[in-house]
């Protein structure tokens, strides 16, 4: 099953190789993994998407745990959660396409932030399904590039 | 203050209580070495090769149950550490390794002696620290001796660079505390998992406790020892936990596992409650995990919540220090009535009728058992026993049975060829009172031989028990029972005269090849209190280590000396291997 895994860590040089060094040498699978600093400068959140059973999970978030500069780790799937990606996309104009690609994009309340007669350049927020989905619509010889952030979450609780 | 890096370094492992420091210098920690030179509460010992200086450390840590400390310089010294440090990580021994860098202005541009070694020991140490600036030392020091020291133990590593050592900057002295935030190892025991552990333990028919390695590094022998005894269950300790509870005691059943008593494992298998205490489920102890203890009920006390259920699903976790959770189940057993369990002891002590650790022996010939016996007789059971890795770690294992904690030392985890003699230098100098025995074979002793020569130099008599069959016996072992005697490059050939070997490095050497010879030499070599003393015995080339279990198999379907045909275990059991 997939679970979204949400680690503050220290903000030192070095812990996001931890983190992936660990996935690495227990065979954890990674989906995607997001890093950035929080509003504590000394401490960062990531955001790591993972697929495995609950034994495979459990010992996910225990190994976590047990790394030096792991403040804190929580399963954002066992609880109420909010959960995006952002998307950039750029989407071939050619052979008159725009009418088709402009449709799409209604349906999907993206955005465009960077258009040429060739191609727009695409920004969408959204759970990953929505973005798969949004991919998906178009085809695939429209898609010219994709780049994808993975996933960050926050649970809903205050 | 105004004191360089160095100093500081230095004034920080002084603080820290650090009496031994095992090392070898090189250029990024000259400086280092320089303000060692000055300092009179330490000892630096001069290992001849830096995997030795952290076996030496780690042999040391686990005698002595304080922190080893080993100093390297960068690149190859780092490199050349690293099996050490894997060693000491995978068995939880508490230690701190420094290790010079090359300057920071360098680092990344491979310089001279330049390796990654906080990347390099990542997935081996619980932490590590890369020191760029003088500012830091103090700090970092206090971090790295509080987190290898607490919590489950292990290594970690202070990589400092050159220009760090070399800095003069203002020094305000050691800290004295240290917290952090995100590391916080007390952990308080839970009463309801603790009364649920109860609940289990006082409805068992068929009990027995598994302890580990834990209940050593843990300091909880005692807590063990009154447990059992309250309990009046019988016990059986792993590889790394021999001596936490007596060996000789009549609630012992001997160690477990793939080379195990048999009535160990049957105990195991049978049972209906198997109390694990500081123990990790290691692939050598369960065998077939499918047909493990497959009607127990698993209590599961352990300082690390990862160990819980990462091998074996359990059913009460206890996690805590290893003494307070027994100190807590003692107290909760106070006013219980244990169901009698008479019947479960009839039944194993029948199993122990089957005299599992039974051999033959052969005229002429001297078994390797004989030896460790004789061993076990000529020391009164009371040395220090550190093993190298390979049969006679398992016979020793067998027949010196321990009856107290820290007095047997061998890489369980890893499994480091090479790790007994510099542990048997470490342990004597935290013990320098307690008779030392390295018991090794042929191929182990030629990994670390080299320290032959530090021993000499820092004066540290040990025994060195060289079980010689001219094999790499366990691999020679497995290639009989499931290679169809294929010896592939498992023939040690040209081994060297180890008499005048040990001669050559200022040591004693007896050659000993008839078994009356055995007593009598080693009689002789514990009588030289003040000399490293090297008992190369010649051994029976074809004994083979039993009971075992095959691989692929279970608890229950143990192979015994003399009475089972060794048939090659099917396919999937070796993919188990």
């Amino acid at each position: 099953m997939r679970h979204i895994i949400s680690v503050q860590l220290e903000n030192e040089s070095g812990a996001l190789s931890r983190v992936s060094g660990l996935f690495s040498a227990r065979g954890f699978n990674i989906e995607s993994l997001t890093v950035a600093t929080t509003n504590d400068p000394t401490m960062s959140r990531m955001t790591i998407v993972s697929i495995g059973d609950d034994n495979i999970i459990e010992q996910i978030i225990k190994q976590l745990n047990k790394l030096i500069d792991v403040v804190s780790v929580t399963d954002l799937t066992a609880t109420e959660h909010i959960e995006r990606e952002l998307l950039l996309v750029k989407i071939s104009l050619k052979n008159d396409s725009q009418a088709e690609v402009d449709r799409v994009l209604d349906g999907f309340d993206a955005k465009i932030i960077d258009a040429s007669e060739e191609a727009y350049t695409i920004e969408l927020a959204g759970k990953s399904q929505k973005i798969n989905d949004f991919i998906e619509a178009f085809d695939a010889d429209k898609i010219l590039e994709v780049s994808r952030t993975g996933v960050t979450g926050v649970c809903q609780k205050i | 203050m105004k004191l360089n890096g160095a100093q500081i370094l230095v004034d920080c492992l002084k603080s820290e209580g650090v009496k031994h420091i095992f090392g070898y210098p090189g250029g990024a920690v000259l400086h280092i070495y320089d303000a060692l030179d000055a300092c009179t509460t330490m000892d630096h010992i001069l290992v001849r090769h830096e995997q030795g200086a952290v076996h030496a450390a780690d042999g040391y840590a686990r005698t002595s149950g304080k922190c080893g400390v080993a100093l390297v310089t960068s690149g190859p010294g780092l490199t050349n550490a690293v099996t050490g440090i894997a060693t000491a990580f995978t068995d939880s021994i508490p230690m701190v390794v420094i290790s010079g860098q090359v300057p920071s202005a360098v680092i990344g541009s491979d310089a001279f002696q330049e390796v990654d070694a906080v990347g390099i020991t990542r997935s081996c140490v619980k932490h590590n620290f890369l020191v760029k600036n003088a500012d830091d030392l103090a700090q970092t020091v206090k971090k790295a001796f509080y987190i290898a020291t607490t919590g489950r133990p292990g290594p970690v590593l202070i990589d400092v660079t050159k220009d760090a050592t070399i800095a003069e900057i203002d020094y305000e002295g050691y800290p004295e505390t240290i917290s952090m935030r995100s590391y916080q190892p007390e952990v308080q025991v839970n009463a309801d998992q603790v009364a649920k552990a109860i609940d289990i333990i006082a409805s068992a028919r068929q009990p027995i406790i598994y302890s580990g390695g834990g209940s050593v590094i843990g300091n909880a022998s005692e807590a063990l020892t009154a447990l059992t005894r309250r309990t009046g269950f019988p016990i059986t300790q792993t590889l790394m936990g021999l001596g936490a509870y007596p060996a000789t005691d009549k609630q012992s059943l001997g160690m477990l596992g793939m080379h195990g008593t048999y009535e160990s494992n049957m105990a195991m298998h049978g049972s209906d409650c198997v109390i694990a205490i500081g123990a990790r489920f290691d692939d050598r102890i369960t065998g077939n995990l499918e047909k493990f203890c497959p009607d127990a009920k698993i209590i599961h006390i352990d300082i690390d919540p990862s160990s819980v259920g990462k091998v074996v699903g359990v059913d009460v976790s206890v996690i805590g220090q290893v003494n307070d959770v027994l100190r807590a189940l003692i107290k909760g057993l106070e006013n219980k009535e244990l169901p009698n369990i008479d019947a479960w002891w009839q039944q194993i002590n029948q199993w122990r009728e089957v005299d599992s650790l039974a051999y033959k022996t052969k005229s002429g010939v001297i078994k390797p058992q004989t030896a460790v016996e004789a061993l076990y007789e000529v020391t009164q059971g009371d040395a220090i026993v550190t093993s190298d890795v390979g049969q006679h770690q398992m016979w020793a294992a067998q027949y010196y049975p321990f009856d107290k904690p820290r007095r047997w030392i061998n890489s369980g985890g890893l499994g480091t060829m090479g790790f007994g003699l510099p542990a048997a230098m470490g342990a004597k100098l935290a013990e320098p009172e307690l008779d030392v025995a390295c018991i090794t074979g042929d191929g182990s002793i030629q990994m670390m031989l080299q320290e032959l020569s530090t021993m000499l130099q820092f004066h540290t008599p040990v025994k060195i028990i060289n079980l010689n069959n001219g094999y790499l016996g366990m691999v020679r072992q497995w290639q009989e029972f499931f290679y169809d005697k294929r010896y592939s490059m498992s023939y040690m050939d040209a081994l060297p005269d180890f008499v005048k070997l040990a001669e050559s490095y200022g040591h004693i050497g007896i050659r000993v090849e008839k078994e009356e010879d055995l007593k009598p030499a080693l009689i002789e070599a514990f009588k030289q209190k003040d000399r490293t003393v090297f008992i190369d015995i010649i051994t029976d080339p074809t004994e083979n280590v039993f009971p075992m279990i095959p691989s692929g198999a279970g608890h229950h379907e143990m192979l015994l000396a003399g009475r089972d045909e060794m048939a090659s275990t099917n396919d999937s059991g070796l993919n188990l291997v």
